[in-house]
């Protein structure tokens, strides 16, 4: 039991990286990975957010959404699932609004260093997509919380890995049209390389 | 009028979503390995925009400030169920292939970002225009990248071959990496390479590698 949770683990930081296997969150990615301190919280943020909602939403999925789910309540032919967007989605939102009420309450200091950052991952893209990859591989609740917390780590490890080569390259002489984006595209696409000499790891 | 062709032109090269706004990345890379996937995206997304822009737009008076996100939120996930449910109905293979991709439409950040940048702002004619304008503007990336993705990575083009291939006995030694994850940041970052050397106002300054990225403001480059 234990290595099929550390598999998908493995599986879920490293070999389908959100962002560089399946660049889900690209948007954050790119515009936050100038510097490794913001890097490292938005990545922190991410880890977090993740580990609460992937689980959630598993739970909200598998007891409301999914064909068939209501039967506990007697409507055993009562089909849910193009609610699913909504429901997810809501849930994110809602999440993040809690977790940042609750942050600003009861931690003031993990709330400033990630303050700025939650607003800006409901609408990341990783965070949905965890949650639509979870709901279409249909993992159980132990699963999804393994699933979620591993798509963080390894988001924010590339994000971190990215925010560090940036500030090397603001040493470089980049020819003036690729320079910013255009170069940050083409390191992404080397990071993505290495990363899939992973791929066909199984633990 | 002018105004009008503006808000429609101005998004094809001169302020592309995707290569100068740094929106909408996350799917303009995962669907691009062929051109039938792109085209079908490239469509959603431009009605899905279409229809959250004049929405928004027509509500734009009516929305408290502090509820706007959620309101918007609430409109774009309405509309991509309607388009998951459509591409289901009638394009069901392409829609598996998509897969998660077309409910991520609901955090693509064109979306977001033009409902919010422009639709709230902007009566609904001229947001109709932007919102097309920039779809059309996110659908030229998308096509460029898959032309050449499925061309040099298969050989094929919309699923006709057009280098045939050693494996079919043909003479092309097929391009791996094109059907690989990184191909994609390679072929965008060369497309944005491409735009800028064309268009040089576009240069972003030595130094200041991102600086106009601050969290929060993307989708306020201009």
């Amino acid at each position: 039991m234990l290595e099929h949770y550390l598999s998908l683990a493995t599986k879920a930081i490293f070999v389908e990286n959100m962002a560089l296997a399946f660049f889900l969150g690209m948007c954050s990615f790119l515009a936050v990975s100038k510097k490794i301190d913001t890097a490292i919280g938005l990545g922190g943020a991410v880890v977090f957010v993740l580990t609460v909602t992937t689980p959630l939403n598993q739970f909200l999925n598998s007891k409301f959404l999914v064909e068939g789910a209501l039967s506990w309540i007697g409507l055993p032919e009562a089909n849910l699932g193009f609610l699913k967007f909504l429901v997810m989605i809501g849930t994110i939102a809602a999440t993040v609004q809690i977790v940042e009420m609750a942050l600003d309450r009861y931690s003031p200091g993990l709330y400033n260093a990630l303050g700025v950052f939650l607003p800006l991952i409901a609408v990341n893209c990783a965070i949905l997509g965890s949650s639509l990859f979870m709901a279409e591989r249909d993992y159980g609740l132990g699963e999804a919380t393994v699933f979620g917390a591993g798509s963080g780590i390894g988001f924010a490890l590339a994000i971190t890995a990215l925010a560090a080569i940036r500030e090397k390259l603001r040493y470089s002489n980049v020819p003036p049209p690729l320079r910013g984006l255009g170069a940050t595209f083409i390191v992404v696409g080397l990071m993505s390389v290495g990363f899939m000499a992973f791929s066909g790891i199984q633990l | 009028m002018s105004a009008d062709r503006d808000a429609l032109l101005d998004p094809l090269f001169n302020n592309n979503p995707i290569a100068l706004q740094v929106l909408g990345i996350c799917s303009a890379l995962a669907v691009t390995t062929k051109l039938e996937t792109s085209l079908v995206m490239s469509l959603a997304v431009i009605a899905v925009l279409l229809g959250s822009n004049v929405a928004v737009s027509l509500i734009r008076n009516q929305v408290p400030a502090s509820i706007r996100i959620i309101v918007q939120l609430t409109i774009i996930a309405s509309l991509v169920i309607v388009t998951d449910q459509v591409l289901k109905a009638f394009v069901f293979d392409i829609s598996k292939q998509l897969s998660v991709f077309v409910g991520l439409i609901i955090t693509n950040c064109i979306i977001m970002g033009r409902a919010e940048a422009f639709a709230m702002q902007n009566p609904v004619r001229i947001s109709a225009m932007d919102a097309l304008g920039n779809g059309f503007g996110y659908a030229v990336v998308l096509m460029v990248v898959a032309f050449i993705r499925e061309l040099f990575g298969s050989g094929k083009l919309f699923g006709v071959t057009i280098l045939r291939t050693v494996n079919e006995g043909g003479w092309y030694e097929p391009n791996g990496l094109m059907v690989l994850a990184p191909a994609a940041f390679f072929l965008i970052g060369c497309f944005i390479w491409a735009v800028r050397a064309w268009k040089p106002e576009q240069v972003e300054e030595e130094f200041h590698v991102g600086a106009l990225l601050e969290p929060g403001h993307e989708g306020h480059l201009r």
